[in-house]
């Protein structure tokens, strides 16, 4: 091996180690309840709030166009009234928790990276430290918190405007009948596609803030560190939630069916 | 009692500091002077654990602190104030909420009680009724009495005060000196002054140490300093540009 691929693999594993430090820490915290609850409900707040346009229009869309595709699909075989099923059944398990993760990363990882990235370069955390507070405790621990009880809010709140959606552009666009739609809907979407799709988004919420608030606090020198931390916070959360998906649903998968 | 025994650090291979010892009684006022870039900054930093030396040891009245982790460090962390280069106030809060931050958090007082001593704080430092404005709304030499206001207000009993006159004009610069030779003799505490005003060093300054090259070049009463014959504290204290050393 090159020296200068040698050195990225040891920065790498270096990198992931304190990304499995601050994990532990946050968690350790998180079960002492080190939190007070001012912060944690102004993150709450925040991050619900903020990504309030981004879920609604995410889940509409996606739960129209699915709709309008599965039934361009199935009217050629005669199973119409099978679309709103499978709009649920996607929406519930996959497209809901990965689109609405997608979203909430571009949203709230980008500024919880560039919010703590900034306080990194102009000493703010330095002056946290000083002022014997733990920057896990003050910075980490409220915003993974907060973020692990939205996104299932947020993805729930997601998949019913895209099965809502869905539905109109089913029944009012393309004419199917309304009861039938629904009697399948419910007989093929059960409560095991809702457990998937919270566990997921549980998952999630707390890959997005880990690795947000990872890259802030490791960010660079400057506004070109706080940059590229808020640029690698966004790429590599989505990117987290996209190969961790393929093992969720699998395990989660088995799991239910299993049971 | 702060003492550093043998510190080294380097950044990037380039060493930083290169074997820094000394010793500060209690109650004992330090100037750290040194040229731009020597390493004061990165020295202040260790006597707090906000950076850990490669070798060496810093002990806060006799103990240890290089070995502890981050959690620790908070116990040690509440005898000290400091007041940083930039300030580096909180730009999300206002001023009351920036120097109220320390008593909010460890300590038990109403908020009546620290209403009341954030006033005080803001009144000691020459900044009543700014409270409620946010830092960016605030001066250069302004924002610094801020976070010297946030360093004293829960009475620390050791200040580091990082270039605290840098950059501001003389009449703040001699308010601020003034403000903490105040602090020093009304609080009693143990203060570290990071400078390269020689103004600052000789007013505040119990005992002077320079930092050069990463060691520890003189360590001094002021006046010995100042009067010094070593060429590098004369060319320092002089103020001369040296054409074979490059800044
Ligand atoms: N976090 C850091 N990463 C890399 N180099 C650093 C860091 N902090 C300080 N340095 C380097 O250490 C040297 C001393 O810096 P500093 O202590 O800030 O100097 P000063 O004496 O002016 O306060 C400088 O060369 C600086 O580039
Ligand atoms: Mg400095």
């Amino acid at each position: 091996m090159t020296s200068s691929a040698k050195e990225r693999v040891v920065n790498m594993l270096a990198g992931l180690g304190e990304f499995a430090f601050l994990a532990r820490d946050t968690a350790a915290s998180l079960l002492r309840l080190k939190v007070t609850w001012r912060d944690f409900l102004f993150q709450f707040y925040s991050i619900g709030v903020e990504s309030q346009a981004v879920v609604l229009i995410t889940g509409a869309f996606t739960g129209m166009v699915l709709g309008a595709q599965t039934y361009f699909q199935f009217h050629k075989v005669h199973m119409d009234t099978a679309t709103l099923a499978v709009v649920a059944v996607s929406m519930c398990d996959e497209l809901g928790p990965v689109l609405t993760a997608l979203m909430v990363a571009g949203r709230v990882g980008a500024a919880i990276a560039a919010e703590i990235g900034t306080m990194r370069v102009t000493e703010q955390i330095d002056a946290l430290r000083t002022l014997a507070t733990h920057p896990v405790d003050y910075l980490v621990v409220p915003r993974v918190g907060a973020a692990i009880l939205t996104m299932p809010l947020l993805t729930m709140e997601a998949i019913c405007v895209g099965i809502g959606a869905s539905y109109l552009v089913s029944t009012r666009l393309l004419g199917i009948d309304p009861a039938y739609l629904w009697y399948n809907a419910l007989h093929f979407a059960g409560d095991a596609d809702i457990v998937i799709g919270v566990t997921k988004a549980v998952f999630y919420g707390g890959i997005i803030s880990l690795i947000s608030c990872y890259k802030g606090m490791t960010c660079g020198q400057g506004a070109e560190g706080v940059g590229r931390a808020t640029t690698q916070a966004v790429v590599y959360s989505a990117i987290t939630v996209l190969i961790v998906n393929f093992f969720l649903t699998l395990t989660l998968g088995k799991l239910l069916g299993l049971l | 009692m702060i003492e550093a025994r043998d510190l080294k650090k380097s950044f990037d291979a380039q060493p930083v500091l290169d074997g820094v010892s000394f010793e500060i009684e209690t109650g004992e006022s330090v100037a750290i002077i040194g040229r731009s870039g020597c390493g004061k900054s990165v020295l202040l930093k260790h006597l707090v654990g906000l950076l850990k030396p490669e070798s060496g040891a810093v002990l806060i009245d006799g103990e240890n602190i290089v070995p502890m982790n981050e959690r620790q460090l908070l116990r040690v962390r509440q005898k000290f104030g400091m007041v940083f280069q930039s300030a580096a106030l909180f730009d999300s809060m206002t001023v009351a909420e920036n120097v109220a931050f320390a008593l909010r958090r460890n300590s038990r007082l109403s908020e009546a009680e620290i209403a009341r001593r954030v006033a005080h704080a803001l009144d000691v430092v020459n900044l009543p009724g700014t409270g409620d404005k946010s830092p960016a709304e605030l001066s250069g030499g302004m924002r610094k009495r801020v976070g010297l206001a946030r360093a004293i207000v829960y009475e620390p009993r050791i200040l580091l005060y990082d270039e605290p006159t840098t950059g501001l004009d003389p009449i703040v610069s001699d308010s601020i000196d003034q403000l903490m030779v105040r602090v020093r003799d009304e609080l009693n505490v143990t203060s570290v002054v990071v400078t390269h005003d020689m103004r600052t060093a000789r007013r505040v300054g119990h005992r002077v140490v320079m930092l050069h090259q990463g060691k520890v070049q003189a360590n001094g009463m002021p006046d010995r300093v100042f009067d010094s014959t070593d060429p590098i504290v004369r060319q320092f204290v002089d103020g001369v540009a040296d054409a074979r050393e490059p800044s």
